[in-house]
């Protein structure tokens, strides 16, 4: 009997009985990472990684009742062994590993191979069943090493300021904002949005050594933004506080700039292909060192994905789930902060 | 070849012409001479000949990253293009190169009728030492069109901005007949080939669309209203015996209208008239379907001289007696124009009629008759008005009638290319014929980002099959569709097909039994015919 199935909450493992990032409530949520398609408000209990706990803690909930493990620990429920690997996605991303009667399965949720710079770098992890995203999973999909992204950066943020422009970098507050933080931070000072800031702080508390930045408030002032690099959350990208700015330009950060129809439809002044998933060279890797013999393959173009990994000879097996939605949760819950703010 | 990378790199990251501009002029600062031809060329449209097929480069692309054809197919949809699609895909590049622009294009230009291996070699040899952006440059140099928002104003608004040459005449040099293999950069932006060739154009004056209230505009007296007409906007050029037609995408098209030869007999020299390209038949306009039938043909028949005969219909005066006549006001250019084709009553060229109203209210009534003769609204133009060049805002504004709009819904949809490949976000619409729907038209625009992943979420809850990356729906939710004409179509199971379709907006309150029939649209048909 196969050690997880997809029902409609979520996928669930029936030998243990509980379930990894369910979308609807339920007893126990072993819980990937801390974006809102992956762990939803109203389980009764929480597994996820030490790192984790404060995030949605702050996200969700203060009354949440979390358990947590460190990369390598592991926790029996119901005869199931469950530990924690690294998946490099964000701050506390975990790929969960299952073991029931020498059967194992590994459910790596969202994840990257490149070492960010602040987040426990992917290690492989061998096993019978793979659970993996696709989101990238076309072969026009292949990242540049984040040293030159980031120079790309750096660049267009320095011209910017010798030309009075204000760089705006759009981020998510989770994850991608830490990852430029941590990568730009150097003699020109980081402005976050609120958002950002509140969850710098609770992960800083958790022992992470994140770069000083600046929160933005009321009092700061066009003429301090415009030279530095002010980071904000998606949410705000069409804002009015955006326009006000000293001549602003906006740079996205997403994997989805690799393409150029892309970046015009996104109509942003410049764009870098800088993702927290795997590119195509990444998924492979990553699938064949698992050793897998059936993969299933979640969000993102799963079609193409899981066709070739049967044509590669890998059994693969497309799941529909509600994954890869993490951009309207995520903006409701930054546009609830910024109303608050107000 | 890294500094035009650089040039396409900054002209798509701004959206603002004036960044736009200031890329370009620092590209014309610094740039080699031969580059900067070639630059002027491709902007504009003047595109080396294909020494290859695009198949070919794919097939090679295909072959040497051992990509399946499908996978390859799958990426293509949802890149979008050819070459950007063989760019990303190639491994990185094992050298690099520091030929220039101009040297590419040359050594392309040699490889004109070498065989396919010699051909190969070169290509893959390319690719092994140009980044990304430098071979999605490359690949489009072979296959492709610079479609990178750069209007023929923008550029010379560079090269004037850059040179201190007026930019009309920088405008009339590149509109001319020039070969990039052979001017200089100096030679082509003083216009030293112009003044030996007959045909050279002037740059259509353009106007924008008429969105606050005409009331606005101040007295009517002091505006001239015609009809706006839809064909195709010409120019007419007749100089040392020599007669030409341009289409307002700056082609010579002088072969495909012999009714307008005539006039090589019958207008001075040194003149050239501004108009439109219609079908037209005992001084009637007809329906742009029927021009149609007239457009892009190598040869024309008899039956096709008799079913679409074509007629100008005359709005300008560009050049008189070989001088520029564009400074003067339009009520002097009018009244010469009046003087000199008044005469032609018998043959298909005729003057555009003024419409004489003393009131708004009267123009706003006759404007809603524009259909019945198939006109698409009506110009205003100021009366003291220059022909400028391009678009200017103020001068000369179209007031368009409102489009045709139908009620359809929506049966098939799919995803889009780039960041929209995960959205459902081009759909089929179909009528209702009897029992059955039948499809009459696709589009893709006009919904906001919210609406569209609302659609989406209907399709992937009410997808009721899939082939390839169409998903076939249940025919629920309705729209209501906006187009400019209708015509009848055989390769359209319906038997018409619309114009310029798009969704003008989602009829939530509409179900799907209320959507118009087949029939609506076939009596829409015949009544413009």
């Amino acid at each position: 009997m196969a050690l997880i199935e997809f029902t409609k909450r979520g996928i669930y493992c029936k030998q243990g009985d509980f379930y990894v990032d369910p979308w609807w409530p339920v007893d126990y949520a072993v819980t990937t990472h801390g974006h809102s398609d992956h762990v939803r408000f109203g389980n009764k209990y929480y597994l996820c990684h030490t790192l984790t706990k404060p995030i949605i803690k702050r996200r969700i909930s203060e009354d949440l009742n979390v358990e947590t493990l460190e990369y390598g620990e592991s926790i029996n429920r119901n005869g199931v062994n469950i530990s924690f690997f690294p998946a490099g996605h964000i701050i506390g991303s975990a790929q969960v590993r299952l073991e029931y009667k020498g059967e194992i399965c590994v459910i790596s949720g969202d994840y990257k191979i490149e070492d960010d710079g602040i987040t426990t770098p992917f290690e492989p992890v061998k096993c019978h069943s793979f659970v993996s995203e696709s989101t990238f999973g076309l072969p026009v999909y292949k990242w540049q090493k984040q040293e030159i992204v980031f120079n790309g950066i750096k660049n267009w943020v320095n011209d910017n300021i010798n030309q009075q422009k204000t760089s705006v970098l759009i981020a998510y507050s989770l994850g991608k904002a830490q990852r430029l933080i941590k990568n730009l931070a150097g003699d020109t000072p980081i402005y976050v949005h609120n958002s950002i800031a509140n969850l710098n702080e609770v992960i800083i508390e958790a022992g992470v050594n994140l770069p000083n930045t600046i929160r933005i408030t009321p009092e700061t002032t066009k003429d301090e933004l415009q030279k530095g690099i002010v980071i904000v959350p998606p949410a705000m990208r069409d804002s009015r506080w955006i326009k006000n700015l000293s001549h602003p330009v906006t740079g996205i950060c997403s994997g989805w700039m690799q393409v150029r129809a892309h970046r015009r439809w996104q109509s942003a002044d410049a764009g870098f292909a800088l993702s927290d998933h795997a590119d195509w060279p990444g998924l492979m890797e990553a699938i064949t060192a698992t050793g897998a013999e059936k993969v299933y393959v979640t969000h993102g173009f799963t079609a193409a994905f899981s066709r070739f990994l049967n044509d590669e000879g890998i059994e693969a097996a497309e799941v529909l789930t509600k994954f890869g939605q993490e951009d309207d949760e995520e903006n409701k819950v930054d546009l609830a902060e910024q109303n608050e703010n107000k | 070849m890294k500094r035009f990378a650089k040039l396409i790199q900054q002209l798509e990251l701004s959206n603002k012409t004036n960044d736009k501009i200031a890329a370009l002029v620092d590209y014309f600062n610094y740039a080699d001479d031969k580059d900067k031809v070639w630059v002027i060329a491709l902007f504009t449209g003047k595109k080396p000949k294909r020494p290859i097929k695009s198949a070919l480069l794919k097939y090679w692309a295909i072959d040497i990253t051992e990509t399946p054809e499908w996978l390859f197919a799958e990426s293509y949809a949802n890149v979008g293009d050819l070459s950007e699609t063989i760019a990303l895909l190639l491994p990185p590049a094992e050298n690099t190169s520091d030929f220039q622009l101009h040297k590419w294009v040359e050594d392309l230009h040699d490889l004109e009728g070498k065989d396919d291996e010699t051909k190969k070699d070169f290509i893959l040899n390319a690719w092994n030492k140009l980044e990304t952006q430098e071979r999605f440059i490359f690949n489009k140099l072979i296959s492709g069109n610079f479609r990178i928002g750069v209007s023929n104003k923008m550029l010379v608004n560079a090269l004037a901005k850059q040179s201190s040459l007026d930019s009309a005449q920088i405008m009339h040099s590149i509109m001319g007949k020039w070969n990039p293999y052979e001017i200089t950069f100096h030679e082509l932006i003083n216009g030293i080939h112009v003044n030996t060739d007959n045909s050279w154009p002037y740059p259509f004056c353009l106007a924008y669309a008429l969105e606050q209230e005409p009331e606005k505009l101040g007295n009517l007296s002091e505006w001239q209203a015609e009809w706006k007409w839809d064909g195709i906007r010409g120019q007419i050029v007749k100089r040392n015996g020599e007669l030409f037609i341009w289409s307002r995408g700056e082609e010579l098209v002088t072969e495909q209208f012999p009714e307008l030869h005539f006039m090589i007999d019958v207008l001075p020299d040194g003149l050239v008239l501004d108009g439109e390209i219609l079908a037209v038949q005992d001084k009637q306009v007809l329906s742009f379907s029927t021009l149609q039938q007239r457009l892009n043909r190598k040869t024309i028949n008899k039956k096709q001289l008799e079913d679409a005969p074509i007629g100008f219909f005359v709005y300008d005066i560009l050049e008189y007696e070989a001088r520029d006549f564009r400074e003067e006001p339009l009520s002097v250019r009018r009244k010469t124009l009046e003087q000199l084709i008044g005469g032609l009553e018998e043959s298909p060229v005729m003057i555009s009629p003024v419409i004489n109203c003393s009131t708004w209210e009267e123009l706003a009534d006759l404007r809603q008759t524009s259909r019945s003769i198939n006109s698409e609204g009506i110009m205003l133009k100021k009366r003291t008005s220059h022909y400028h060049s391009g678009r200017k805002r103020g001068d000369w504004w179209k007031w368009k009638i409102n489009p045709y709009t139908v009620d359809a819904v929506m049966i098939y949809a799919q995803k889009g290319s780039g960041r929209r490949a995960n959205f459902f976000t081009d759909y089929t619409f179909a009528v209702r014929d009897g029992e059955n729907l039948v499809t009459i038209a696709k589009a893709y625009s006009g919904l906001t980002d919210k609406e569209i992943k609302e659609v989406n979420s209907f399709v992937n809850r009410n997808a009721i099959e899939k082939f390839g990356p169409v998903r076939t729906v249940k025919p629920e939710l309705v729209f209501e569709i906006a187009f400019e004409g209708i015509a009848e179509s055989k390769r359209h199971k319906a038997g018409l097909a619309l114009r310029f379709p798009r969704i003008l907006r989602w009829r939530k309150d509409k179900k799907a039994d209320e959507i118009n029939t087949l029939e609506d649209l076939r009596q829409l048909l015949q009544s413009t015919l």
